[in-house]
């Protein structure tokens, strides 16, 4: 039986033979893999790119204090982008399947539709949940939008949900139980994070400061935005750094969202200000890849 | 000759296939019988008995007089592309002959099918090669035959051949096909191509497995899978203790499992699943689908213990926090709407209690994972909480009914909470212009008048429409009764028409005048009947009349007219207070008193005031006894709508 870490080296060699960057997780906090540059960014544009990387993703609203042996407040996902989809990519998808040990022979396969929206990024796709003996194991998107932008060419993203693939692997009820190396165990890695940082989230976190940091970041975003027309070298623009205070204002938008601290009424506004920051920020990099 | 077309594809929504058959059933194969068939990766159109080639044909098209002369017969000619010389001479016209010579089938269909294709309405469509084509999903391979001959076309990167594949897993990835052979190597290599017969598996196989049928799942799963087989898997009995709505729903909904059940209404801690495969030997999906129910079963036992932490009388104020709708505000705006909305229908203080926690649960954890579980959980949640059983049941059923043919409330506190709660909507959204357009009801307006007007019915509630709606609201619901009416009670359209055309007060009150209506329609008298009413209608259109004086007895000419009239009375005085059917039997004996009047008696009377009086009569006789249905809009046989 393969270890968490074993399942992951295992996976990143399979894309890696196709011709994928690995990538390293990105360092500012996102709900998603998605949201990193390494695909909000690199999917615009008319340049082939192929990528995989594991990206711990954070969701303040699902802590459970550790106590719920399937809902993490981080878990990771193994994103790969493939710009443009090659003709066989489901094939290759259910090769590194097989590639991690699962016979597909022996199993059941079903790609059920499930098309992605993200609305504070502006962003839809098209695609499946890929059900293996009725679990979901994987979110699979043909992208059509990114940024309000129609793509030039159409990426396949791959989204693996590693806790839960490698749990159905190693045959436990819990993601606690994960093998993570020999020895090691998913909880004595992960377990205080869940439970620290559920405390932080849903009964600490000081709510007037977050919104004071959303306003800032926002403001920083705003003000590099507003630069971007009049900057003489557009090469030299920083729209990569203009694009982390988006994904600080997507995060701190979570945070005051797990804290109940978003009224009715400010939600819908609060989700346009961040999609307008992404948005703007998307045409930027649009712009200097045209 | 033998036609095949068949579309590859990457996994097809199911739910979009049917519709798109439908649509490929009605391709024009130059008059061969066509037979259309579809897996979630696979459509398929089958086709025998086409032409090689079409035939040809000729036509003579005429042209302009030869008295028009020489320039006219130039133009003619020119428009045609010939020399007035190449013109015939046709019954005095110049007239062109349209020859059209056979063209090769084959060439046709290279044109024809990609056309066809593209032409497939899908509700959404993605892009996903450099040619910018739109599908429902991706393309990967196109088998294109006429007899034994390739349509060679190219579409989204993709050219047409004879090779398909077969099941992703079990299957060859490259099996070239005939027209013969194409189903049965489709069957070799593990794809039943015809849904009837995956179908047929399906229940077969889930009932051999004791599972209880479930027609709209059965046609998931039939367009879900190319090889469909059943299983059955256990979980422990322990989970029993959890609502078997929520277990029912977790196997369904999410799992797209059908449950099992040991006795009748009682749930057996079992499953049935359907693979998309052949067999389970080493029960490696059995097991795997068991853990994940049991871990779907642990999260609803997880939810379930902690919204018992909050009751759901302590969970008003959280309304405040779920939007209703932006325009509309809160939640919890809408519960103080409901509460005193029942209030005024004259709901007890039952029916106020289960209002004011009607939308509770929506703030639980349990309806925040299983969305379609919304009201029952409430109820559930109230009866825990040692709610009166009144309102237990209230809660739980208020979301009914969620269809046509759903079931309304089972008690009265439910349907007034049921009513009131629809009726809030509706208003709510009516009064900020949130009124449903053509397909266009993302509020689900439609089915809330629906249940509004069910429950009106069924539930035999005297509120009478004008006090429930006015303006646009109360126009739209009576759109929705006269469905009602018609599609569900299967009344006829005319007699729902002449019943609503005489008012509509209580919806009690329309059926039973529908009721008699049909009675009584059959019987001889009534359609003569209601065709003089349309007569008497038009004769006192046409003549402008206003209705001012009172009748004068003394005017009436003796014979028909004074017997008319001496009837008219009679019936007037008989119906009153009779049931509705022997009002409408009174008034249909009417008949051969209104004929002798209409073949004796000049309505139009020289003497102004015999004439207006005979109007008065007929008026009378008109508004007296349209009041249970207006006769003129009876369809009477002879003319037809």
């Amino acid at each position: 039986m393969d270890s968490f870490q074993q399942t992951l080296f295992k996976l990143k060699r399979y894309w890696d033979e196709r011709g994928a960057i690995i990538q390293e997780p990105y360092d500012v906090e996102v709900g998603a893999g998605t949201m990193c540059p390494e695909t909000f960014l690199r999917v615009l544009g008319p340049k082939p790119y192929r990528v995989a990387y594991v990206q711990p993703s954070r969701r303040p609203a699902d802590g459970r204090y550790g106590e719920n042996p399937n809902r993490l407040y981080k878990h990771q996902q193994l994103q790969v982008i493939l710009k443009p989809s090659p003709d066989d990519i489901l094939d290759q998808y259910l090769g590194s399947l097989e590639a991690i040990g699962i016979d597909l022979s022996k199993h059941d396969i079903k790609f059920e539709e499930d098309n992605w929206e993200s609305p504070t990024l502006g962003a839809w796709g098209i695609g499946w949940q890929v059900m293996l003996d009725g679990l979901e194991i994987t979110q699979f998107t043909y992208f059509q939008q990114c940024g309000g932008i129609d793509l030039d060419l159409v990426p396949a993203e791959i989204t693996y949900g590693l806790e839960r693939l490698v749990a159905f692997l190693q045959g436990v009820e819990s993601v606690y139980d994960i093998e993570w190396t020999k020895g090691v165990k998913y909880a004595d890695v992960r377990l205080a994070d869940e439970l620290q940082f559920s405390v932080y989230n849903f009964e600490m976190a000081n709510v007037e400061r977050l919104w004071r940091l959303l306003g800032e970041y926002e403001a920083e975003c705003k003000e590099l935005l507003a630069k971007y027309p009049d900057y003489p070298d557009k090469q030299r623009f920083p729209v990569l750094a203009t694009y982390d205070q988006v994904l600080k204002c997507s995060h701190l938008f979570n945070l005051l969202d797990a804290r109940g601290a978003i009224s009715v009424t400010e939600r819908v506004g609060v989700i346009k200000r961040v999609r307008d920051l992404a948005v703007g920020t998307a045409k930027i990099w649009a712009d200097q890849q045209a | 000759m033998n036609f095949l077309l068949e579309i590859g594809t990457e996994e097809i929504p199911h739910w979009m296939i049917p519709g798109a058959l439908k649509q490929f059933a009605a391709m024009n194969l130059f008059g061969a019988a066509v037979e259309v068939d579809a897996t979630p990766r696979r459509l398929v159109v089958r086709a025998s008995g086409l032409p090689e080639m079409t035939s040809s044909s000729q036509e003579l098209i005429p042209g302009p007089a030869i008295s028009a002369g020489e320039k006219a017969a130039a133009g003619f000619a020119r428009k045609w592309g010939v020399l007035v010389d190449d013109l015939k001479i046709n019954d005095g016209r110049y007239s062109f002959l349209k020859m059209s010579y056979g063209s090769p089938v084959r060439n046709l269909l290279t044109e024809t099918l990609p056309e066809a294709i593209k032409a497939l309405p899908w509700p959404k469509t993605m892009y996903w090669e450099e040619t910018g084509f739109r599908f429902i999903r991706p393309i990967r391979w196109i088998v294109a035959l006429l007899g034994d001959q390739v349509i060679p076309f190219e579409l989204a990167g993709v050219k047409s051949g004879s090779v398909t594949r077969g099941h992703r897993k079990l299957g060859s990835s490259a099996i070239p096909v005939t027209f013969a052979t194409y189903e049965s190597e489709l069957r070799k290599n593990f794809v039943i191509l015809s849904a009837d017969e995956r179908r047929r598996k399906i229940v077969a196989e889930i009932s051999a497995l004791g599972a209880k049928a479930d027609a709209d799942l059965v046609e998931t799963l039939t367009f879900i899978t190319e090889y469909p087989t059943a299983i059955r898997g256990d979980f422990d009995a322990a989970y029993l203790e959890l609502p078997a709505e929520v277990l029912t729903t977790v196997m369904r909904h999410h799992q797209k499992y059908f449950s099992v059940e040991s006795t009748a209404g009682k749930l057996a801690p079992h499953f049935v699943a359907v693979m998309n495969t052949s067999g389970d030997p080493e029960g490696l999906v059995k097991r795997g689908n068991e853990r994940v129910l049991k871990a779907r079963f642990n999260d609803a036992r997880f939810f379930w213990d902690v919204d018992q932490q909050k009751k759901l009388a302590d969970r008003v104020e959280d309304l405040a926090k779920v939007t209703f709708q932006a325009k509309l505000g809160s939640y919890l705006e809408k519960t103080n709407r409901v509460v005193a909305l029942v209030d005024e229908l004259g709901g007890n203080a039952h029916a106020q209690r289960a209002a004011l926690l009607a939308k509770c649960d929506l703030t639980t954890e349990m309806v925040k994972e299983f969305t379609d579980l919304q009201g029952i959980v409430g109820g559930l949640y109230a009866r825990h909480q040692d709610e009166h059983e009144a309102v237990a049941k209230a809660i739980y059923d208020h979301y009914q009914p969620l269809s046509m043919e759903g079931d309304i409330p089972s008690t009265h506190e439910g349907r007034i909470v049921a009513l009131a709660d629809k009726l809030d909507t509706l208003r709510g959204c009516f009064a900020v212009g949130l009124v449903p357009t053509g397909s266009k009801d993302p509020f689900a307006l439609r089915r809330a008048a629906q249940g509004v007007v069910k429950i009106l019915v069924e539930a035999k509630l005297e509120y009478k429409l004008g006090d429930l709606a006015s303006g646009e609201l109360r126009e739209f619901l009576l759109d929705r009764i006269q469905y009602y009416f018609r599609e569900i009670r299967g009344f006829k359209y005319d007699e729902v028409n002449a019943v609503l055309a005489s008012g509509c007060g209580t919806l009690t009150d329309v059926e039973a005048r529908l009721t008699a209506l049909a009675a009584v329609r059959p019987t001889e008298d009534f359609e003569p009947l209601a065709a003089s009413f349309k007569r008497i209608q038009n004769i006192l259109k046409q003549a402008g009349f206003e209705p001012k004086d009172v009748l004068d007895e003394e005017l009436l000419e003796d014979g028909p007219e004074r017997d008319l009239y001496g009837d008219f009375v009679r019936v007037r005085d008989a119906a009153r207070g009779e049931s509705y059917r022997r009002a409408l039997e009174q008034i249909a004996s009417l008949r051969p008193r209104v004929d002798t009047f209409f073949d004796k008696v000049l309505v139009n009377a020289k003497v102004e005031r015999v004439r207006n009086n005979r109007l008065t009569l007929l008026h009378n006789l008109l508004t007296e006894f349209s009041t249970i249905a207006d006769f003129s809009e009876i369809v009477t046989s002879g003319e037809q709508k």
